[in-house]
């Protein structure tokens, strides 16, 4: 805080402005909230019912008996935590290398991997699915995770950051006898401990709220995750689900990535202002 | 510390090859296949006959694709410009050591966190005529709801909304960054020159985030060009296609008519698009700042 910290109140226009623009924040997260506590039938009758009681928990209860949505937040926890633990391990690998490690066309294949940062997923995401699906690997585990495992900015983010450790830290190692691993491994790997919380979390939210790929990789409503099957569920929900259960279920899908901003803010800010800064 | 010549040498590779492999399998090779792809007339499963540029010289020529491409450009328009203005008065009305501030900081990034999908849901059930919270506060004025799911006129400002909501977040977090790196003693020595605000803010603030401000622009113009979600979901394209940007009508054409070729032509200008973008991006970003 340098530039701002000479004046700490704001002026009541801008007052204003802050509190009119939270309130439409937030406006329509208590709408949502409101219509999953109210029963179907008062809101076939009129939406507005919404503003007054009785209030229920049966869309909640309607969620927890038989349908889908807890298989679809098994698989969205199975793709994200896989996904985010193999571009930890990808990149922190990869980072040590290109950071640590003397090899022939070192210096080439880093910029080949910075290339990638320029190649949206619409270029590759057509012919992935091809290839995937000679592979049979659509409505599986791994076709929804090996596409996220490729993050060049993870790889980028994490040579950054073990450039940035002492070298005299490895040496040191190396004169106790230390094999290259386990300097990696004892020595630095336990260093970059922010780092890896940071592109940690960042992935895990990416991967998480990813729409494009898996709606067209998982085509078997068991294996939807949990972005697909609520897009599958708000397609069709005017035939099948009430509109408080459409809403119970949005809440419901929201309650864990919420957890995982409230106890990581701190890494999130930091991540998403990281990865657009690169 | 090496030991020349012996296997050492390639040492490095069993650290970033794991890597490498993957990238090469799942970026590098889908990227050139879609090249070919691009070129031949194909369908899902696997029918390829070579038609040289035929199917970009259709897109040249459809219509959809014409009226798809403007819709994108629309989107950005309606979107870029007051996502960049509402999140630089943000920061600066946001970027102070109080609590309170902090609170209205977290409240203004909440929405960054949830999927697109929660995101439209909510969205459908505030714009929507029949039952939505707009549609109330209307209804409760003695007015008529407003269409903005059907309306051709309205379903691309409604798109435009939604994701401003959605993506406020991020820009203005990095405008603070950038507001963060401005040293102090530069506004005190404004302050005893009687500088007024708007003076202040032009001369200094502005000039200081000016790397912050088209990361913001060009960032957010990448991003828009392939908004996709919010579409499918909220409008579907519709009416007769007044709301389909590209990567809604690839994922049709692909997956809806199966063209894959066809629709794989259409996802590599959408590249070239973004990519120039990007590289403009680049470019005045790395540019020596002006002389003043």
């Amino acid at each position: 805080m340098s530039a701002g910290a000479r004046r700490t109140g704001l002026s009541t226009p801008a007052l204003i402005g802050v509190i009119f623009g939270a309130m439409i924040m937030v406006a329509p997260l208590i709408w949502t909230l409101l219509l999953s506590f109210k029963s179907n039938a008062d809101l076939m009758r009129d939406s507005a019912t919404a503003f007054s009681g009785p209030y229920t928990l049966e869309n909640y209860g309607a969620i927890l008996q038989g349908s889908q949505v807890f298989r679809w937040l098994l698989n969205s926890a199975i793709v994200s935590l896989g996904t985010t633990a193999g571009v930890l391990i990808l990149c922190s690998l990869a980072g040590y290398g290109f950071a640590r490690l003397e090899f022939p066309f070192r210096r080439t294949l880093f910029v080949f991997v910075l290339l990638g940062l320029a190649i949206p997923e619409q270029a590759v995401i057509l012919p992935r699915h091809q290839l995937f699906a000679e592979l049979h690997l659509h409505n599986s585990y791994p076709g929804l995770i090996l596409p996220g495992l490729v993050a060049p900015f993870g790889v980028f983010f994490m040579t950054q950051y073990f450039r940035a450790i002492p070298r005299e830290l490895d040496e040191a190692a190396m004169l106790d006898g230390a094999s290259r691993f386990k300097q990696f491994w004892k020595v630095l790997l336990p260093l970059t401990i922010p780092a890896q919380a940071t592109l940690g979390v960042f992935t895990f939210l990416g991967s998480w709220n990813d729409y494009w790929w898996p709606l067209i990789s998982a085509t078997r409503s068991d294996r939807f995750t949990l972005t697909v099957g609520l897009a599958s569920s708000q397609m069709n929900y005017a035939q099948t689900s009430g509109l408080g259960f459409l809403m119970a279920q949005a809440v419901f899908a929201s309650i864990p990535i919420l957890i995982v901003y409230i106890i990581f803010q701190k890494q999130i800010v930091r991540a998403m202002a990281g990865a657009a800064v690169r | 510390m090496r030991t020349p010549g012996s296997w050492r040498r390639f040492e490095g590779y069993a650290f970033v090859g794991p890597f490498l492999l993957l990238y090469i399998f799942i970026l590098v090779y889908p990227l050139i296949l879609g090249i070919g792809i691009s070129f031949h007339r194909a369908d899902l499963f696997g029918a390829r006959q070579w038609v040289g540029t035929e199917n970009y010289a259709r897109l040249l020529a459809d219509p959809v694709f014409h009226q798809s491409v403007g819709n994108s450009l629309k989107l950005v328009l309606l979107i870029v410009p007051p996502l960049t203005i509402i999140a630089l008065a943000l920061a600066l009305a946001l970027n102070r050591p109080t609590k309170t501030a902090a609170v209205f900081r977290g409240i203004f990034f909440s929405s960054s966190v949830l999927s697109v999908t929660i995101v439209t849901l909510i969205w459908r059930f505030v714009l929507t005529p029949d039952a939505g919270l707009v549609a109330k506060a209307m209804q409760a004025l003695g007015r008529d709801p407003i269409p903005f799911l059907s309306d051709p006129n309205l379903t691309i400002p409604a798109l435009a909304i939604t994701t401003i909501w959605w993506c406020i977040g991020l820009p203005m977090m990095l405008f603070l960054a950038g507001l963060q790196q401005i040293p102090g003693d530069i506004y005190e020595a404004a302050s005893l020159d009687k500088a007024s605000r708007w003076t202040t803010f032009r001369r200094i603030t502005l000039p200081s985030i000016r790397r912050t401000l088209i990361l913001v622009v060009m960032l957010q113009t990448a991003a828009q060009l392939q908004l996709f979600g919010q579409a499918q979901l909220l409008t579907a394209g519709g009416p007769s296609g007044t709301s389909r940007p590209i990567v809604l009508y690839i994922y049709e054409v692909a997956f809806g008519r199966w063209e894959l070729g066809y629709a794989a032509a259409a996802a590599e200008l959408l590249f070239l698009i973004v990519l120039a973008v990007t590289l403009i991006q680049y470019w005045a970003v790395t540019r020596r700042e002006p002389e003043r």
